[in-house]
């Protein structure tokens, strides 16, 4: 269907203006593309070499070279945003149109998202090598780049719930791709199921958005125009807003729905790289922003819930990951709070918008690297638990120092790619006096620093105590390593305030963001990040640190974290449980003995009725019918003796006839 | 002059009605036609116009091809069928 309405856009593209813009102009044959390699690899895919991982690789790096087009362009002139589409459907009047709006968000997005499912293809070459689903995963992979890049570059409210429905489903797909394991199966499907809790709710507040716009439009630019007017009632936007932050909540994993992600790492590690570390959870957060007018619009109470929800998410989800043996569930509690930074950031009004997504793009590119390392490692080890990894760091060298780049990278020390945007989250959470969230920010860093540096004394450090020989990766799994490294050792100068920070020229809300640099927040952030390393490391070099380690050792406070503060006990005692056994053995009984009973009922008079009407039928019409054809006869019987043929008769009958006649008229 | 008539009509209906052959059942319907005929030249004569008689010179011209007509079928019946008893011809029936 996608692709119908792009189709639909090609047309419409045509006759738009001018050259000198191709690529933002035709910025929409970016989402086509991984549509058409999905398609091909779909139907073509198992009769073509290599299984058809070639239609993913080659569309998603076009996809990649034309999205580098688009910013290119944009930079060049000076920013703006553009903005064209054709009708899709129409209700009443309606008019729900596709197409694509690019802006400094969309352009940084579509790099974001293209250049990770570039590298999770090749990666995958070699990850999923032998599979025997591989066709249908890069089928997958290419629909769900699709769905993402529709969601970054959607102009319409409903286009972008398309392609944030498609990616659900994609997601389900993933992390069950491996079904045949129970575990996977219900992990997909709860996550499907948690995220879908979130969804309902934002598709609601894009009704209730539509409904404040008069139904006048469904379009973002437009609405968002449209909810400066005076007679756009302030509760109404405040609702929609919060059922908007609950697709962010299930989609991006926020407190109390952050409970399908840690479980999501089910699916292969490729996946668990793009989909639930880099792109998907970040639509979330690219929602908040890309609908930012509506949260400004309403009142400031729903930013502060908003506040308070991220605050919770980052620093609950950081104590979870230091208990977690499994090398990717420490990553997926990482995601979480990280995440719930970027939603801190946007919480903090138009000055944060540049910062939260200045994070989402630097962490987009180090969480795809240490996922993919991760994967390096389980690919070796043929383990996630990280009791059994240790000393890595001899047999896969590679592995070991990207990983270390993205684990530094993700303790904010500078000059990497997390320093930039985290400080500056931290900057502005200190000026526009959000004091408390910027404690939890804080803390929440230094514990991100020593859960990192745990995870790598774990995995790469001490002495290898899994079983077999380790060895490297092969160059389809490094290479994608060694290129999201140098993206990371780098592009956290983008925002870097000392080099002018052009990420703030290209990506904000109403006012190009200038980006600080206040010297005591970076100390105190970078001098805490490395304490907390210098910590970790003393900690786990200690002999037997691994076997006894200190933070599953502290007692109540471990068994609560290793339970994940019961949050899942809580869903399945609380709510699944009675669901389950209470309301559907309720809704059973119903169904059987009011719905059934209602039907059967009905069906019941029914036939009594039609007995009736049979008997009617039959007897009283079909009597009337019959009767008057037998009297027909009847009659016809009698009367056919005066037909005898003898003349003489009738002409007998002819003269009484006149004689009768003859009788009447004279009398009369 | 018109009981005349009348006792003629009636003695030709009964050979109509009672005689069984044919060519006296036509001699009967010729006797009437004449019965017909007498009373139109009286009427004539009592009224004064000639219409009557011309009437009557015209049912005498109808009389004389009916009755060709009729003794032909009489012929032909008898062919086929060596009779010419009208209770005989009695096939049109039920």
């Amino acid at each position: 269907m996608v692709a119908a309405i792009l189709l639909q856009g090609e047309e419409a593209a045509e006759h738009a203006a001018a050259a000198p813009n191709w690529f933002v102009e035709h910025a929409w044959i970016i989402v086509l593309i991984p549509v058409v390699s999905a398609a091909l690899t779909l139907f073509l895919g198992k009769r073509t070499p290599g299984r058809g991982s070639v239609y993913g690789i080659v569309g998603v790096g076009v996809s990649f070279v034309l999205s580098l087009g688009v910013l290119w362009q944009f930079v060049q002139h000076g920013g703006g945003t553009y903005e064209s589409g054709v009708d899709w459907f129409q209700i009443g009047e309606l008019h729900v149109g596709a197409g694509q709006l690019v802006d400094g968000l969309t352009a940084v997005m579509l790099i974001v998202v293209t250049s990770i499912s570039l590298c999770v293809h090749v990666y995958s070459l070699g990850y999923m090598h032998g599979d025997q689903r591989f066709t249908w995963f890069y089928v997958v992979l290419s629909l769900f780049t699709a769905a993402m890049l529709d969601v970054v570059i959607a102009s319409d409210l409903f286009q972008l719930l398309l392609g944030w429905e498609i990616m659900g489903v994609c997601s389900y797909l993933l992390i069950g791709h491996w079904w045949e394991e129970h575990v996977n199966s219900s992990s997909a499907i709860k996550a499907f199921i948690t995220t879908r809790v979130g969804d309902v709710p934002f598709m609601f507040g894009i009704f209730a958005l539509v409904f404040a716009t008069g139904f006048e439009t469904s379009n973002i630019v437009e609405v968002g125009e449209a909810l400066g007017s005076p007679e756009v009632s302030k509760g109404l936007v405040a609702a929609a807003a919060l059922l908007l932050f609950g697709g962010t909540i299930g989609k991006s994993a926020q407190f109390p729905l952050h409970v399908w992600l840690p479980d999501a790492m089910a699916g292969p590690t490729p996946v668990s790289a793009l989909i639930h570390a880099a792109t998907m959870v970040a639509a979330g957060v690219y929602l908040v922003g890309r609908l930012f007018a509506v949260f400004v619009t309403a009142d400031p109470w729903v930013l502060t819930f908003v506040a308070v929800i991220a605050g919770i998410t980052a620093f609950g989800a950081a104590t979870m990951a230091f208990v977690q043996n499994d090398i990717k569930r420490v990553l997926a509690y990482s995601t979480i709070s990280q995440l719930a930074y970027m939603v801190a950031g946007l919480s903090m009004g138009p000055a944060g918008v540049t910062a939260a997504y200045f994070h989402l793009f630097t962490h987009a590119f180090f969480k795809a690297l240490l996922f993919l390392g991760s994967g390096s490692v389980i690919h070796t080890v043929h383990s996630n638990d990280m009791s059994d990894m240790g000393g890595l760091r001899r047999p896969m060298p590679v592995t070991f120092w990207t990983f270390l780049i993205g684990s530094l990278a993700l303790a904010g020390i500078p000059p990497l790619a997390g320093f930039w945007s985290k400080d500056e989250l931290l900057v502005v959470a200190n000026a526009e006096g959000h004091d408390l969230l910027f404690v939890v920010l804080l803390i929440t860093a230094g514990m991100t620093a020593f859960y990192m540096a745990r995870t790598m004394m774990l995995t790469f450090l001490g002495a290898y105590r899994g079983h077999g020989h380790p060895h490297e990766s092969p160059a389809t799994i490094t290479g994608p390593l060694v290129a999201l490294a140098g993206v990371t050792l780098f592009i956290g100068l983008l925002g870097s305030p000392q080099l002018g920070a052009p990420f703030g020229q290209w990506v904000f809300f109403e006012h190009a963001h200038e980006a600080e640099f206040v010297v005591w927040v970076a100390l105190a952030s970078t001098t805490l990040a490395l304490l907390a390393i210098a910590a970790g490391v003393m900690v786990y070099r200690r002999e037997g640190a691994v076997e006894r380690d200190p933070m599953l050792r502290m007692g109540a406070l471990t068994t609560l974290l290793v339970n994940k503060y019961y949050m899942d006990d809580f869903y399945f005692k609380g709510i699944i449980r009675p669901v389950r056994d209470k309301l559907s053995a309720a809704v059973y009984w119903s169904n059987q003995t009011i719905l059934d009973g209602a039907v059967n009922g009905a069906a019941g008079l029914t036939k009594v009725f039609a007995k009736v009407v049979n008997g009617f039928d039959r007897k009283v019409i079909d009597g009337a019918v019959d009767g008057v054809g037998n009297l027909a006869g009847f009659t016809g019987g009698l009367l056919r003796y005066i037909q005898s043929g003898n003349v003489q008769r009738y002409a007998a009958f002819l003269f009484t006839g006149v004689v009768v006649l003859a009788i009447i008229f004279t009398r009369i | 002059m018109l009981t005349f008539a009348a006792v003629l009509f009636a003695t030709g209906v009964y050979g109509v009605l009672a005689r069984r052959n044919a060519v006296l059942v036509l001699m009967s319907i010729e006797l009437m036609l004449n019965a017909v005929n007498i009373n139109l030249v009286a009427f004539s004569q009592h009224l004064q116009q000639i219409t009557g008689q011309v009437f009557a010179l015209f049912v005498i011209a109808v009389a004389a091809a009916e009755v060709g007509i009729g003794l032909a079928i009489v012929i032909l019946i008898y062919r086929n069928r060596e009779t010419i008893n009208v209770d005989e011809v009695n096939l049109l029936k039920w």
